[in-house]
């Protein structure tokens, strides 16, 4: 067969290209959370749905309308900033006014990631960077919990809820304390089973731990996850707890309560594993999970809170490139500790 | 240098051009025939390269002219190099670099080990399996050869674990009296890398800007060794090689003995290659280049071509900011940092990229921008990059 007067196609080499795309990588991530979204609708009812619709909605749309006001094209199609909303949603209290969700939402993406300049930009974590605003401007609010697996769940929405904005939320429904605060004012250490479960009280998606390490298995296995992250948060947490509990179990928590109480899970799995704010090293992943898991052991169990899992995240955030700086693996070929 | 002149006839196998330096080697007649031009050729790159047009006689016999054969047991090492370069012979891995100057030591060094690349370089190319397959006793007799002229102690054959027939081939025809052994290494581009393949075989690195010959090693094709085997005993040069055509839009795939200086054109008709064929590659997808014209002619370092159509090719994908997934970092195969590299590229800080990220060790197998979710072209940067250096450096 005659192969003439040919029209040749050139590019540079690699001709071909494994597959993987950002926006694939970010979609499996929300596939991976929805199981948690679920199960959190069933322990809070009505409330914790309109918590994640309206957080989910909120950063969607600071982001669509951020990108229109710069005149660039719209970057809510890479799904990132689904998950921001999907994973802020989950950090909140299920009753939270919506007027917060809505005005933390535009404050996660728009200071968190539109300021930095995008996707790929953030320091920080946009989700906790949302939640951090709320934290410190909402402190009650964002302490009052609801009842998991309340009776009327289903059927009736918290009056908190919806709150008219600047108005002083009224919770109706009985708040109960969460794991975390009771073990720290009051000395209860709630039942494992419990815990592991998810059936306490505390913020909408710290609920079931099966779930949230389901949901991290199946995105390590699909290459998605760096699996040192959260292996070595939990790690230290657990060894750190451990040891202290050793030295006096009737006045530190045990090991398993560190682990399975609050938002450690999630943020170990979900949160911390936020490509964009960790390391890129192996090595550079471990510390910066070593660093996390003691700064939650030591917020927890010294501090002033409760828990510690978001600050020591945005603290890890923000010492994530200076890991990458001072940890890099040896070239091919250079001396030990070459050229830098 | 050419030795003939415009209107001569040439027998299969005849010298038509001598080496004019040392790292130069000699070019045979491919076929029988006249001599029709001694002018430019079109080259790979585009550029135009010195050349002789040959037109073959329509019968051109398959009689070779020999040479002075170099014989194993009188030859001296020198000799054997001297062979090796008459013989026209280069690395047919695809480097095309002089074998003979791989072979002969700078002052000072000295070479214990031969390490037999028989890892195909890139995907999709296959001519050193069946070099190993059905050459099996050329591979040795060139490794003896080589053996003598670098005067190393022992030679490692180095096989992929998808290729197990050739090594077992290999194992089943070692010769007693030869200090070589056959090793199976991890399928895993681009391991057909000399300086991978000596880590996976000797657990040992070459230094950054360095060579093999730094830590004793020299390494020759699998490919190149059966051609020396095979041409040194008769004292012939090279008229011929190996060349994979493959690839979605050829008709008949398959490993080829093509005459050097083919035009690729004819060679592809040969095969059936389809009409829409849209993208041909020389050499492998990974770092192959891909061709503007077919009217070049088939040279020693030709491995082989691939061919897509443009079904087969996806449109370029929209590119993404870096999102430090690390996908590029995991993929190295030298351990650098090519995402840190790419930003450093971005923002044009060519010496840092050099000085502080080991810019210069890259080797441009092309891994990182395989794996980039961002479809960042980052090796595609590293190559300007490394250019630059070499130009301010020079300068």
């Amino acid at each position: 067969m005659p192969v003439t007067g040919k029209t040749l196609d050139i590019d540079t080499s690699p001709h071909i290209k494994s597959g993987a795309s950002v926006d694939t990588i970010m979609r499996h991530v929300v596939y991976a959370l929805l199981p948690v979204c679920a199960f959190s609708v069933y322990v809070f009812g009505l409330t914790a749905l309109i918590t994640l619709t309206a957080a989910t909605l909120s950063c969607l749309l600071t982001e669509h309308l951020l990108c229109r006001w710069r005149g660039d094209r719209t970057t809510i199609g890479d799904w990132s900033v689904a998950i921001t909303g999907i994973l802020y949603g989950l950090t909140l209290p299920p009753a939270l006014p919506v007027w917060m969700i809505i005005l933390g939402g535009a404050v996660g993406v728009g200071m968190g990631k539109f300021l930095f300049g995008g996707l790929g930009y953030n320091a920080f974590n946009p989700a906790l960077i949302g939640r951090a605003f709320l934290q410190a401007a909402f402190p009650l609010s964002m302490t009052t919990w609801f009842e998991p697996l309340a009776e009327q769940r289903f059927v009736a929405v918290p009056s908190s809820t919806f709150t008219m904005p600047f108005a002083s939320p009224v919770y109706d429904s009985v708040s109960s304390a969460t794991p975390l605060s009771a073990m720290k004012f009051d000395g209860d250490v709630a039942a494992a089973a419990d815990l592991v479960m998810g059936l306490t009280s505390g913020s909408t998606g710290e609920t079931s731990s099966l779930l949230i390490i389901a949901g991290g298995l199946y995105l390590v296995a699909r290459k998605m996850m760096n699996w040192r992250i959260p292996v070595a948060i939990l790690g230290t947490v657990a060894a750190f707890s451990g040891a202290l509990y050793q030295v006096d179990p009737a006045v530190y928590p045990s090991p398993v309560f560190m682990l399975f109480a609050g938002g450690l899970m999630l943020g170990a799995v979900f949160m911390a594993t936020d490509m964009v704010a960790s390391p890129m090293t192996g090595l550079g992943c471990v510390l910066y999970g070593v660093l996390i898991g003691a700064m939650v052991v030591v917020i927890r169990l010294w501090g002033g809170m409760p828990e510690g899992v978001m600050y020591a995240i945005l603290f890890a955030n923000a010492v994530s490139p200076h890991i990458d700086r001072l940890v890099r693996p040896r070239v091919y070929g250079t001396a030990k500790r070459g050229a830098s | 240098m050419a030795v003939v002149r415009e209107g001569q006839e040439v027998q299969r196998g005849q010298l038509l051009a001598r080496a004019d330096g040392f790292v130069s080697v000699a070019q045979h007649a491919p076929a029988s025939g006249i001599v029709r031009r001694i002018a430019l050729v079109p080259s790979i790159t585009g550029k135009m390269t010195p050349g002789i047009y040959l037109e073959p006689h329509p019968g051109s016999s398959q009689e070779v002219a020999e040479g002075e054969p170099c014989d194993l047991q009188s030859a001296s090492a020198d000799d054997i190099i001297a062979a090796i370069q008459a013989a026209g012979i280069v690395g047919l891995g695809g480097a095309a670099f002089p074998t003979h100057v791989k072979l002969k030591p700078p002052e000072g060094k000295h070479a214990h080990t031969l390490v037999i690349n028989g890892v195909e370089c890139e995907p999709y190319l296959t001519t050193d399996h069946r070099v190993m397959l059905e050459h099996t006793a050329d591979v040795y007799t060139g490794i003896r050869y080589l053996l003598k002229a670098t005067g190393a102690q022992r030679a490692i054959i180095g096989v992929e674990a998808n290729k197990l027939d050739a090594a077992e081939a290999l194992r089943a025809a070692v010769p007693a009296d030869m200090p070589v052994t056959t090793e199976v290494v991890n399928v895993k581009y681009p391991q057909g890398a000399e300086k991978m393949l000596i880590t996976a075989l000797l657990d040992k690195e070459v230094p950054s800007g360095g060579l093999p010959i730094d830590v004793g090693i020299v390494t020759v094709n699998v490919a190149t060794a059966a051609e020396i085997g095979r041409l040194l005993p008769h004292g012939r040069g090279i008229q011929e090689r190996v060349v994979t055509i493959t690839g979605p839009a050829v008709g008949r795939k398959g490993n080829y003995r093509i005459p050097i200086g083919t035009p690729l054109r004819f060679a592809l008709e040969q095969v059936d290659v389809s009409d829409d064929a849209s993208r041909v590659f020389l050499g492998g997808p990974m770092m192959g280049q891909a061709l503007s014209s077919l009217d070049i002619p088939i040279t020693k370092g030709t491995s082989g071509f691939v061919a897509f159509t443009h079904a087969d090719t996806d449109e370029r994908a929209q590119e993404y900011p870096c999102i430090r997934c690390a996908y590029c970092v995991d993929a190295c195969p030298i351990f650098l940092n090519p995402a840190q590299l790419g930003l450093l590229a971005k923002n044009r800080e060519y010496e840092r990229m050099a000085d502080e990220y080991n810019l210069m060790d890259c080797f441009e197998c092309g891994s990182c921008s395989y794996v980039c979710p961002s479809h960042i072209p980052l090796v595609q940067r590293f190559r300007v990059s490394k250019a630059i250096v070499r130009e301010r450096k020079s300068s």
